[in-house]
């Protein structure tokens, strides 16, 4: 790190910005500040304070102290297995549904038949709403009416994909993939365009064989997109919300926390104090994932 | 360009975004010549929807110059946003639902009085007043149809199988059980939507435990602990293996289709949930009989029959003004009269009136037995859902039963967790 005098960095500041560039700056940094922090810091910290009351969202504000929390933990049949769902939601996006990406953009950069073509089939989920794709699970799960039953055959006693607790899970986080894998597809895709092919051609004449080389060479090189297609798996687990919801309301085996807010909150309920404090525990858990990502960031900034 | 000039472009920009939006936040609502009314209706199915269009253009017409401009939102969007609905920029006159789920919203101070309207109105009986009464005894709903309760079936199944319409719970299930040696699903059955289930366990627990019981229970006076609820719970399981599997996945619709296909024999249901799957054809052919006696001391009293209407809602602003309110309660005795209803049920006959000054002649054979069914009752229940606190039901009744339904063994962990749950909800306020 250089040297550089405090007293002379300020002078030279002073020196570049005139009073009236001072004032641009204030009102340009100055708008987005007070947005922030009146769409994103207000209502986050808004539900921390309100998830402190037994709020109703017409009555007057009372104070129940931490009674929110301990009846979330103790006595919500539905909080448990929400979270565990989001974990598992993230699990599954992120050691299946993005490996599974990584593998079609292999395959399709080197070159396969008809990639064109594969490329866009695989894209295509991307573009819908995960709430429309939550209906397009119902068309092929419904046990009664749905195509999957029919296509096996099943009519004797047709198998409840979606009204079974123990299975609906895995056929919306089958629907979820559907439509992540293609997401992290197309990613990759553009990193591996950028992989420099002199590298390859290096590690060939090296004598490194097919996985070798992805596995020392293309993967390290990818680190950059490695890291964003972390952040929308993350992202994406822990704001699920829209397929459940079109399923089936996020009921009977399908609980996400998103979901349990929305039904106090939202709905004709009105815990609002509840709600909000299910709502805190999410925020908590995004930013222990926040957290671990900057902090991993900055130290390989640091590195670099 | 120089930084500067973008500099002052960029702030020029976001001054351009921001503003208009703070100008429309001050817009003022619209003008109010006290003649139209504003109307939320959560009417959005086709059906009902036109219904309730004829009859507005009737009130129209028969008024000097009175207008009223519906606004419909989609049904379960509409009751999810209620209290946000009532609390913000609510409409004059809003459809709404009679019992709990109306004097909730009462209480909080959130709906006009009617009572001056309710010494006028003629052709309501006095249950129907109970249910449109708030705690402090005045009156806020006007209502205008309802929809009884009952086990439907198909008459053609049923004469050609020989089958009799059971009056007891063991004629019920002995019924079920040769409807299953048929082949057939004998209870179609869905709670996918969370609420269809609710009506079984209604008058399961009316029949076994009688219509105060079943008030007491809603209104959180008696522990979902207590041996009359597990009985409930426990009678219910002794029908679950004759009901449709895999009901959690199935929604009303679909049930009710099973029921027009013929692979399903009967299904407890409101009157215009089969009503609105059987094509024209067949809709001569939907019958129905009150849900079998389980005790003999309650009979077949208590008929479930929810109840919809019209109330104002406090908060509009149109209301502040004398001519407007007037209009609106002008429109409201409009409503309650028999003729009202007539014009109502002629393109929608999958409800009944409340007015006993509605023409029953033109009734469908169907629409004719329910009215027999509800004018018999002992006791009129509007449905779990409107009998409770809404956050009630929603977050604790709905999953519960979603519960029961998939592993019907633990009744004791599942009125236990009710009754937790419940304590906590009912001793928020």
């Amino acid at each position: 790190m250089s040297f550089i005098p405090a007293r002379r960095t300020g002078r030279r500041v002073a020196r570049r910005f005139t009073g009236r560039d001072l004032a641009v700056l204030g009102v340009l940094l100055g708008i987005p500040v007070l947005l922030d922090v009146a769409i994103v810091w207000g209502p986050t910290l808004a539900s921390v304070v309100l998830s402190f009351t037994g709020w109703d969202g017409i009555g007057d504000i009372k104070w129940v102290g931490t009674q929110n929390y301990r009846n979330l933990f103790t006595n919500y049949p539905q909080f448990w297995p929400a979270a565990r769902h989001n974990l598992l939601w993230l699990a599954f996006l992120g050691l299946v549904a993005a490996p599974f990406g990584l593998l079609l953009a292999v395959l399709i950069d080197r070159g396969v038949r008809f990639s064109r073509f594969y490329q866009s089939t695989l894209y295509m989920p991307v573009v819908l709403s995960l709430a429309v794709v939550g209906f397009i699970a119902q068309l092929v799960f419904s046990r009664d009416q749905g195509a999957l039953n029919a296509v096996i055959g099943d009519t004797g006693s047709p198998t409840d994909w979606l009204g079974d607790p123990d299975l609906n899970i895995w056929m919306v986080l089958l629907a979820a993939a559907w439509r992540h894998t293609g997401y992290v597809m197309i990613l990759y895709l553009a990193g591996l365009k950028a992989v420099d092919p002199s590298l390859k051609e290096a590690a060939a004449i090296d004598g490194a064989g097919e996985a070798q080389t992805f596995f020392r060479i293309v993967l390290p090189t990818l680190r950059p997109v490695n890291v964003i297609v972390g952040v929308i798996t993350v992202i994406e687990s822990l704001r699920a919300f829209d397929i459940v919801y079109a399923v089936n309301h996020g009921r009977n085996g399908l609980e996400l926390l998103s979901v349990l807010v929305t039904d106090n909150i939202i709905g004709e309920a009105s815990r609002i104090g509840f709600g909000s404090a299910i709502a805190v525990v999410l925020l908590a858990v995004s930013l222990g994932f926040v957290a671990t990502y900057l902090v991993q960031e900055l130290r390989g900034e640091r590195n670099r | 360009m120089s930084r500067r000039s973008l500099l002052r472009g960029a702030a020029v920009g976001a001054g351009a975004v921001t503003l208009p939006a703070l100008l429309t936040a001050c817009g003022s609502g619209p003008g109010g010549d006290g003649k139209t009314i504003t109307l939320g209706s959560n009417s959005s199915d086709p059906v009902p929807k036109k219904a309730f269009a004829d009859a507005f253009a009737a009130y129209e017409a028969q008024s000097d110059g009175r207008k009223v401009k519906v606004n419909t939102v989609d049904h379960n969007t509409f009751q999810e946003n209620i209290s946000r609905y009532l609390q913000g920029k609510p409409d004059d006159v809003f459809m709404w639902f009679a019992g709990n789920r109306m004097q909730f919203f009462a209480e909080k101070g959130l709906l006009h009085d009617v009572s001056d309207n309710w010494q006028d109105y003629k052709g309501f009986s006095a249950a129907l007043k109970a249910q449109s009464t708030g705690a402090d005894g005045k009156q806020y709903l006007t209502p205008y149809y309802y929809y009884p309760w009952a086990v439907f079936h198909r008459r053609s199944l049923f004469a050609d199988r020989g089958y009799q319409a059971p009056k007891t719970l063991d004629e019920y299930v002995a019924l079920a059980r040769q409807m299953k040696k048929d082949k057939l699903d004998p209870i179609a059955f869905c709670d996918k939507d969370g609420w269809p289930a609710m009506g079984t366990f209604d008058y399961i627990d009316m029949r076994t435990n009688g219509y105060e019981f079943h008030k007491s229970l809603m209104a959180g006076e008696v522990a979902w602990t207590d041996k009359r609820v597990r009985e409930v719970f426990d009678t219910w399981r002794r029908l679950l293996p004759y009901c449709q599997q895999g009901a959690n996945g199935r929604t009303w619709q679909e049930a009710a289709n099973s029921l027009q296909k013929k692979e399903a024999g009967m299904a407890v249901f409101g009157l215009p949930h089969p009503g609105a799957q059987f094509p024209k054809g067949e809709q001569g052919d939907i019958d129905f009989f009150p849900f079998p006696v389980i005790d003999p001391e309650h009979g077949q009293d208590a008929v479930e029959a929810p109840i919809d209407g019209f109330l104002l809602a406090k908060k509009s602003k149109n209301l502040k003004n004398k001519k407007a309110l007037e209009s609106a309660k002008d429109l409201l005795k409009w409503l309650a009269t028999g003729k009202a209803e007539d014009i109502y049920l002629k393109s929608d006959p999958n409800n009944i009136a409340v007015s006993d000054q509605a023409d029953i002649s033109a009734y469908s054979p169907l629409q004719k037995k329910a009215v027999e069914l509800v004018s018999g009752a002992k006791q009129i229940s509007q449905f779990l859902d409107r009998d409770t606190r809404p956050d009630f039901s929603s977050t604790v009744m709905i999953p519960a039963i979603q519960k029961f339904i998939s592993d019907p063994d633990d009744v004791d962990g599942l009125v236990n967790d009710i009754e937790r749950q419940k304590k906590t909800i009912f001793a928020a306020d």
